[in-house]
């Protein structure tokens, strides 16, 4: 027995959580032209079904989807018009659901964009995510500020911006696109999140003695009105298997640190050392307290750019390989790693120390990185006991330690009937 | 005698939020579930049905400011059930009802391209065209359009799908690994839209779908909807499933095709049906009359008549004669999210033939109901029921019809089992299965191959 509580114990903190992020043929550039790669499958539901069956297999708590409502660019505010990567894609949820009756466990949270889509749409599409996986739906809500991606919509134009150093803007107009978007982002997650409570869990009584299928008074109008949209409710969708599907969103500064505090559950950061992770970790906890939600769960995952690889200098030298194809050194927002799965798997056990809970690999090649992370990494880290040896739960809340969360509705019927 | 006989379609309907659907029987399991959905489909597929299909609508029902709670209520977004029901199924057509009022071409022709390419080429399209404000209040754009306006945006949001889907041919993407080369045309997707409704460019991000575009379906009634589906659907969804009515109906529209230079067999006529077998005739009849009071009871009977009405009738005892009161002529407030209240177009005649056939009949305000609404379409032992699809399909009345069943999930077993057996025999549906797109079981042409048959997937 332990000296410590285990939640106390500094050799064994909580295990990791551990998803990954897909995308195309993987997150390098050239990762497409890699013989492992299918390049010409992205398109079919048998390469995204063989895929999220590998993370599966490698016990991951879930996989992000990827998407945007405009072609991939090498270049991040307007399309490059290059021929020589990966372009065009299917729509992410629609991805999430084709794979979901193939899977039992893994958790599938696909990307929406919220600046372009109806919050009742998407509410409605996440909920159905979560039935047809019976549990294991999340999303990922991403902004865009791009022109090009606004012009096909046709309903809002943005001023052009400068997004070196867009973190952290001094410009006061790129300041305000960033505080719209997100703003406008945080809203969009609320009445997602209001409409998946609009129905109480029990709303569907079947009376055949009243002849009444739903207890109309356990079905609630969210009437939301905010900047950019107001929405009546109640959800055409009743409330989902996990009552709130996982929310998570990606985020590099201020602002976008206040939408994960506020309105999250998962927020996936970028921290290039375990200093900076820590830093990062501090101004989510404070944004967090500042929403008063300091005592609920929210996960503070690393995003790690990854080519593993057996021998340390061959991951590094498949890179560079890489970059030569590509015709240009592959940069990200995230830290970049090359190196074996156990040096990742040290990695990763250092900056946990930092105070993040999980993380989110980006695979330079799915081909090639997909499985060295289920097959390589996975097993170094269940060795040093920082990862599960089996799914422990039915449920993408479950895997994450999250209970089935009460209705924000519920309260006001639950004392009217407890009084009738 | 001459002419060859015609063979049938049929699809499935997922059974829907209205009273049709007889959720207080035993048998009636969930209708949120994803297990009912595949357990639906796969039935379909057994029976070699030529498609599923999803209805949709984007508010609650009300009626008298409130949320309606008689019939099923909830349904799932349609475009996630589709697609994982391409997960369980192989060759099923999967049509989804989506509203072209409160989504935007560039998003829904995505999504539709993907569910396309995710069930290698089963994709089809019902577009509707509901503009009320009442749905409106749950979307960014409110309820902006003004009735007369719902089928200008209806056409030119077709159209600008069209244009998205068309903007790559199906040849771009090479990707030679040895040679670096992904795409062959960096302007692949290209598109630019100036209209009334969209004013839209850029570049479209979904490659070209095996369908080349999905099938597209319309469901209105009115002079402007048959005009549209005449213009460019490739199948109608109609509520003409009696003999009569259908053979109208199927020359009126088939009767518009040539003004837009299109054959008769170019838009498939199917009308939404309902059945009822019974080992015999006889036991199906009585078996109707029962369902028939389940779908109507007293509490849905007065509901009904208040949707022709316009008024409060909660005072009225469903048991007793109809109301002498006239229906309210103003602007139609009591029940709200509803198609078919607008299938009244003259309450007060309507209202005043009821009242006569009532005193005549001697019927109650329920018994009436039960009589003039939603009889069942077909109703007999399955021999019967195999005959009578068969000859109005033959007899142009249909090309085929859109089963909705009134129990969930199962409502559709018995018709695979017993009616579509009998079909076969006749030699007027599928034994399986010729070709692996929903194009192929309709027969429909996909749109790379201007006007000659679908021969490609054949040879594959
Ligand atoms: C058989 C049938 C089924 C329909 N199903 C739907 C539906 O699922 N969702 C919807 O919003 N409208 C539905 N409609 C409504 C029509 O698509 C159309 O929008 C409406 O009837 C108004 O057009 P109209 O005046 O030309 O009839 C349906 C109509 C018919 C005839």
């Amino acid at each position: 027995m332990s000296a410590f509580p285990s939640s106390l114990s500094p050799s064994s903190p909580s295990p990791l959580h551990l998803a990954v992020a897909l995308d195309g043929a993987g997150w390098h550039p050239a990762a497409w032209r890699e013989p492992e790669a299918r390049p010409r499958d992205l398109l079919t539901a048998g390469y995204w079904a063989d895929v999220v069956t590998e993370a599966e297999r490698g016990l991951l708590d879930f996989v992000t989807f990827e998407d945007a409502l405009a072609l991939q660019s090498s270049q991040v505010t307007e399309p490059d018009g290059r021929t020589d990567q990966v372009r065009g894609r299917l729509d992410a949820v629609l991805i999430a659901a084709r794979v979901a009756p193939l899977t039992r466990h893994i958790g599938l949270v696909p990307t929406v964009v919220a600046t372009h889509t109806e919050p009742f749409h998407i509410s409605k599409a996440i909920a159905t995510l979560d039935y047809v996986s019976t549990g294991r739906a999340g999303l990922r809500v991403q902004v865009s500020g791009r022109n090009h991606e606004a012009a096909h919509f046709g309903r809002r134009t943005f001023p052009a911006v400068n997004i070196k150093g867009v973190e952290r803007p001094s410009d006061p107009v790129v300041r305000e696109l960033i505080a719209e978007l997100f703003g406008e982002a945080a809203d969009y997650v609320e009445v997602v999140r209001r409409l998946w409570d609009s129905w109480e869990d029990d709303a569907e009584i079947r009376d055949v003695a009243t002849g009444r299928f739903v207890d109309r008074d356990k079905l609630h109008y969210i009437d939301f009105e905010g900047r950019n949209f107001s929405v009546k409710g109640p959800s055409i969708t009743p409330r989902p298997p996990q009552g709130q599907p996982i929310v998570s969103a990606l985020a590099h500064g201020p602002l976008p640190y206040e939408l994960v505090g506020r309105s999250t559950d998962i927020g996936y950061v970028t921290p290039h050392d375990a200093d900076q992770a820590r830093d990062i970790v501090t101004e989510i906890r404070t944004a967090q307290a500042e929403a008063g939600r300091a005592d609920e769960p929210l996960h503070v995952f690393g995003d790690l750019v990854v080519f593993l690889d057996d021998d340390p200098a061959a991951a590094a030298a498949r890179k560079a390989r890489l970059d030569d194809l590509a015709g240009y050194v592959y940069t990200s927002d995230a830290e970049i790693f090359t190196g074996t799965p156990a040096q990742l798997a040290d990695r990763l056990v250092e900056w946990r120390q930092a105070g993040l809970s999980g993380f989110r690999l980006r695979p330079g090649v799915i081909g090639q990185d997909l499985q060295a992370i289920t097959r390589g990494l996975v097993p170094e880290l269940q060795r040093r006991d920082a990862f599960r040896h089996t799914y422990e739960a039915d449920t993408l809340r479950g895997l994450l330690g999250l209970d089935h969360p009460a209705n924000r509705y519920a309260t006001a019927t639950a004392t009217a009937t407890a009084t009738a | 005698m001459s002419k060859p006989l015609k063979q049938i379609h049929l699809a499935a309907h997922f059974p829907g939020v209205n009273n049709t659907t007889v959720w207080s029987d035993p048998k009636a399991g969930s209708h949120i579930e994803f297990s009912s959905f595949a357990h639906f489909a796969r039935t379909a597929e057994r029976a070699k049905f030529d498609f599923l299909f999803l209805a949709e609508g984007l508010r609650l029902r009300e009626q008298g400011g409130k949320i309606y709670d008689l019939d099923v209520v909830g349904w799932p977004d349609t475009f996630t059930v589709l697609s994982a029901l391409a997960a369980v199924t192989e060759r099923l057509g999967l049509t989804g009802t989506i509203n072209s009022t409160f989504n935007e071409p560039y998003e829904v022709a995505r999504q539709f391209a993907s569910l396309d390419h995710l069930s290698d080429g089963r994709a089809a399209w019902n577009v509707v065209t509901s503009w009320d404000a009442f749905t409106g209040e749950n979307f960014r754009r409110g309820g902006f359009l003004p009735q007369n306006e719902r089928y200008s945006r209806a056409k030119e949001f077709l159209a600008t799908a069209t244009e998205l889907f068309d903007s790559w041919h199906g040849d771009e993407i090479v990707a030679d690994q040895a040679s670096g080369i992904f795409l062959k045309d960096a302007a692949a997707g290209a598109f630019v839209h100036q209209g009334q409704h969209f004013d839209i460019a850029g570049q479209f991000n979904v490659p070209r779908s095996p369908q080349g575009r999905p099938v597209i379906f319309q469901a209105g009634d009115s002079d402007e909807g048959r005009e549209f589906a005449a213009a460019g659907a490739d199948a109608i969804f109609s509520r003409h499933s009696t003999l009569d009515t259908g053979r109208d109906f199927y020359a009126d529209v088939k009767g518009r095709l040539a003004r837009y230079g299109r054959s008769h067999d170019q838009l498939l006529i199917l009308p939404a049906a309902t059945f009822v077998l019974g080992d015999t005739d006889a036991e199906a009849q009585e078996l109707a009359h029962e369902i028939r009071r389940q779908q109507v009871s007293g509490q849905t009977a007065i509901n009904f008549l208040e949707q022709v009405w316009n008024r409060d009738l909660s005072g009225y005892d469903p048991d007793g004669p109809l109301p002498g009161i006239d229906p309210d002529p103003g602007e139609h407030t009591i029940a709200r999210g509803r198609a078919s209240v607008r299938m009244h177009r003259d309450p007060v005649a309507v209202a005043r033939e009821w009242r006569e056939r009532a005193a005549a009949e001697g019927l109650s305000i329920r018994e009436l109901v039960i009589e003039t609404t939603g009889r069942q379409s077909f109703v007999g032992s399955p021999a019967t029921v195999a005959e009578t699809i068969d000859s109005f399909v033959q007899g142009d009345a249909a090309d085929g019809f859109i089963l909705v069943p009134h129990i969930t999930p199962t409502g559709l077993d018995a018709f695979a089992d017993t009616v579509v057996p009998l079909l076969q025999e006749r030699g007027v549906f599928r034994e399986d299965y010729t070709g692996t797109t929903l194009r192929d079981h309709l027969g429909l042409a996909h749109p790379d191959a201007g006007e000659e048959p679908v021969t490609r997937r054949a040879a594959s």
